[in-house]
Parts: C-alpha cells; sequence; structure tokens
C-alpha cells in the first residue's frame, strides 16, 4: 500500500465525441458513434484500404486563438485544450504574477504521445522540397518533438517540478498517469497534469497502419466498424483526442478542500520483450502489468468490479487481453471497450479511458461496448453491451497496451 | 512592388505582418516600439516576420541585419534604404 495516497481532482478532454469531458462521456452512455468515412482527397488519391476514421468532433480552431493556432503541431494544441480545461475543472486558475495558484517548483507535467507533430514534419518538409529554406517555419521543430505537448502545458500552468513525456505508443497517455502517479509518490511533486495526446490522421500513417493489416475495412458501414471483442471485428479505427488530468497528493487537494473523483490507487508497468507489434501469445506482459497495479493498490483481484479494456478491436489483440484480464483479475469483472465509440485515440487512449474508468466508478455506470452483437466465444467475460449498466463500483482498472510491447494498467478506487 | 514605397506604406505593411504572425493588432505597431520589449515577439516570429517582409517588399534582410532591427522604425528604415 502507498504511503501517499494520489487522487483526481480535475479532468479534460477533446475526442470524436465531443470537444469536452461532459460531452464525451454522455456519448458514451447514449451509445454514440464518433467514427465516420474517410472521405478525404488524399484517401482517394492513395487508394487506401481502409476509408474510416474518428476525427475530433471540435475542430481546435473554433476554440484557440489563430496564434496560439499557428504556433503549435494539432496534437499541441488538443494536450494545451484537454489541459485548460482539467486545470479549471480542479478549481485552479492560470497563473499569473500576482497570483500563482500551485507552487511552480511543486507542479509537474507527464503528458505523452505516441508520435508527436509527424503532420508538421511532413508539411515542412512539403515546403523545403517546393520553396526552399526560407519558406520552412522557425518553429517546425517545436512542433513536431514529441515533448512538445507536456512543454508547452508547463508554461500555460508555470510547472517546474519537471516535465515528461514518455513515448510508448498507444499506452503513452497511460504511461503519462503512471509516470505523474510516481512523481507524487516520490515527493518530487504535489500536483502533476498529465495524460496523453494524438492528432495524427494523415495519408501515411493511415497507410502504414493499412500496410501492417491493422485497420478496419468496413468502409461501407462506419457506425458498425469498431466492434471490440465481437466475432466479426476487423481492425481498428484511426482516431484522434487528447486526455488531461490533474493528479495531486490527498494531503494537498484536502488542504484546498478540492473536489476528488477518486483515487489513482495503483499503476502496473511491463514490457513483453518480444516482438514489436504483436502481443505476447501467453499475455505474461499484459498479465503482470495487471497484477502490479492491483498490487500496488492494496487491493486483489476480486475488488476489481471493472475492466476498461485497450480492445482495439483487432482479431488478435482483443482475444489476447480477455484472456490476460481472466487470469490477472478474474471471471467476475465487467468489461467495456470505449474505442467502439471514439475508435483509436493512439497515445490519447490511454488517458481519455483512464477519465472514463474514473467516472464509471464516480458515477457509478458503465458505458456499453458499441456493436457487441456476437461476442466472440473465445472472450468468456462479461461485457456490457446494448446499453449502459449500472454499478456500484469500489475499484476499477484501465489497460494500455502499445506498439512495441508497452503494458500499462492503472488502478482507480472511489474518492 | 513596382514603384519604392513610401515609409507609410512600409510600416502598414509591417503591421500586418505582425499582426498575422504574432497576432498583435496592427494599431499597436508603432515605430517607436521594440518587437522584443514592447510587442513581446520572440526570436522564433522574428524570423517569419523577416521572411514575409522580404517577400513583401523584395529586399534582402540578413540575419546579422535582423539582429539590429530593435524597434519597428529600424525596420521601416532598413526596408527603405534596401528596398
Amino acid at each position: 500500500m502507498s504511503t501517499v495516497e494520489v487522487v483526481v481532482t480535475g479532468i479534460g478532454a477533446t475526442t470524436p465525441l465531443g470537444g469536452d469531458v461532459t460531452s464525451t462521456w454522455d456519448g458514451l452512455i447514449a451509445g454514440r458513434n464518433g467514427i465516420k468515412t474517410n472521405d478525404t482527397e488524399w484517401a482517394e488519391k492513395y487508394n487506401l484500404p481502409s476509408r474510416l476514421m474518428a476525427p475530433l468532433a471540435v475542430e481546435p480552431s473554433e476554440v484557440l486563438p489563430r496564434v496560439q493556432l499557428r504556433r503549435m503541431d494539432r496534437c499541441e494544441q488538443i494536450a494545451v485544450i484537454a489541459a485548460r480545461q482539467a486545470w479549471a475543472d480542479a478549481g485552479y486558475e492560470l497563473p499569473s504574477d500576482e497570483h500563482e495558484p500551485v507552487d511552480p517548483d511543486r507542479l509537474g507535467v507527464a503528458i505523452g504521445t505516441g508520435i508527436g507533430g509527424p503532420v508538421t514534419l511532413l508539411d515542412q518538409d512539403d515546403l523545403l522540397e517546393q520553396h526552399g529554406l526560407r519558406k520552412v517555419s522557425p518553429l517546425t521543430v517545436p512542433m513536431l518533438m514529441p515533448n512538445g505537448p507536456a512543454a508547452l502545458v508547463s508554461i500555460e500552468l508555470r510547472a517546474r517540478a519537471g516535465v515528461h513525456s514518455p513515448a510508448s505508443a498507444c499506452a503513452s497517455g497511460a504511461e503519462g498517469l503512471a509516470q505523474a502517479y510516481q512523481m507524487i509518490q516520490s515527493g518530487r511533486a504535489d500536483v502533476v497534469v498529465a495524460g496523453g495526446a494524438e492528432a495524427c490522421i494523415h495519408p501515411i500513417t493511415v497507410a502504414g497502419f493499412a500496410q501492417s493489416r491493422t485497420l478496419s475495412l468496413r468502409n461501407d458501414e462506419p457506425e458498425r466498424a469498431s466492434r471490440p471483442f465481437d466475432v466479426d471485428r476487423d481492425g481498428f479505427i484511426l482516431g484522434e483526442g487528447a486526455g488531461v488530468l490533474v493528479l495531486e497528493s490527498a494531503a494537498h487537494a484536502r488542504a484546498r478542500g478540492a473536489r476528488v473523483y477518486g483515487k489513482l490507487a495503483g499503476t502496473g508497468i511491463t514490457s513483453d520483450a518480444y516482438h514489436i507489434t504483436g502481443n505476447h501469445p501467453e499475455g505474461i506482459g499484459q498479465i503482470n502489468a495487471m497484477t502490479k497495479a492491483i498490487r500496488e493498490a492494496g487491493l486483489t483481484p476480486a475488488d476489481i468490479g471493472h475492466v476498461n479494456a485497450h480492445a482495439t478491436s483487432t482479431v488478435v489483440g482483443d482475444v489476447g487481453e480477455a484472456v490476460a484480464i481472466r487470469k490477472a483479475v478474474g471471471d467476475h469483472t465487467v468489461l467495456t471497450a470505449p474505442k467502439s465509440s471514439f475508435g483509436h485515440l493512439v497515445g490519447g487512449a490511454g488517458a481519455v479511458e483512464s477519465i472514463v474508468t474514473l467516472l464509471a466508478i464516480y458515477h457509478g455506470i458503465i458505458p456499453a461496448t458499441r456493436n457487441l452483437e456476437n461476442q466472440d466465444p473465445k472472450v468468456e467475460l462479461d461485457v456490457v453491451a446494448g446499453e449502459a449498466r449500472k454499478l456500484d463500483l469500489v475499484a476499477a482498472m484501465n489497460d494500455s497496451f502499445g506498439f512495441g510491447g508497452h503494458n500499462v494498467a492503472l488502478v482507480f478506487t472511489a474518492a | 512592388m513596382a514603384e519604392k514605397p513610401t515609409d507609410e506604406e512600409i510600416l502598414a505593411g509591417l503591421a500586418e505582418i505582425v499582426e498575422e504572425v504574432a497576432g498583435v493588432e496592427a494599431d499597436e505597431v508603432t515605430a517607436e516600439k521594440s518587437f522584443v520589449d514592447d510587442l513581446d515577439i520572440d526570436s522564433l516570429s522574428m524570423v517569419e516576420i523577416a521572411v514575409q517582409a522580404e517577400d513583401r517588399f523584395e529586399v534582402k534582410i540578413p540575419d546579422a541585419e535582423l539582429a539590429n532591427l530593435k524597434t519597428v522604425g529600424d525596420a521601416v528604415t532598413y526596408v527603405s534604404k534596401n528596398a
């Protein structure tokens, strides 16, 4: 059992279901779909096999001033948007010379991303090719670097206790939260703004994922394409989004009378050391991550009433995870897979889905997995389908796994 | 630009560029203002402003010269002399 309790006092997000947490959560509970036809000119031009995507519901240009937009990559923009929401939700004002709501030396940032700013990199390369050096933006490097989202948030919030930007593919957002937890546990910070962001819907990323045969090809039915745990699943849908949480030591939160959503009670990080994209066939890394997280939380598997699964809707991945959950947690736990609604947010996924996990505990209701019409018989677990299910939860877990063999499990508990 | 621009035209053009790049309202961009101290423009934005000014006024602004353009007025004078 940890000595320093870490609580969540603020949440922010921008996703394919909505421009904030409320609209995203309401969309999930209502079973709304955020997946669309990729009707871009480039999808046609390159004859890309997958014509599906999950773009943001609210464009950053509707939220940020023009000059801020032009100085940031889209991934950075949405990290800043989600961070501002989370910060305000935690009851903090933006810092000024007159008022710093948190001692900057006790405030950290840990916001991960899978790739960072590849769209900036490619756009600027086009400018270099077509017009030469003069047209390349002096902001190219700060816009493409994967620590950019975290760094910009640290500047905005005056966080001087250290800025981290884990890059562990689709587990990056969850690893950001795990890193924040460790920063608070070790006494390096009292408050850490943490999560993940991704905005990389671009011809080359879609082409690359298509070539690795991981994308859904259910092009004629976008609303039915993302179907984790269903027998007819055929791949994931690339989405974009960001999630940011304000984590705080319980003592710091209590001293200021903050509203607490729940606790981040345990983290488990392992690596497969097996294959660059494939999961270990026996799911050892996944099982160990879940077990470590439960143990660190001072709980037993029986306490984990709900698992928000990584489940991306790929043929191999979903079953492997279900088997690992059965082994690590047991067959009593109730699953859901929000990627069925908003697609795969890559580096944003673990953070947005952690918010969903936390809210499931907070509100006592688990969103349904969309499109679960015929559950794969190899998934021998109770997966919420059809409509959201009310359930009192003491503890729940979020799973995030990434290319490279990264496994991150986070256990959240009620406040 | 077919004819050499007047100082007023250069100032107005620079003000438009500064507004576009840095979001400072064009009315604020007056000759006596320092780019860094008064208009809060960083070195990265100065590079962008210089490139756009080069295109607009058909002038070359080498880095060594750019470093000397402290105020908006300095930039107007430089463009006026070199355009």
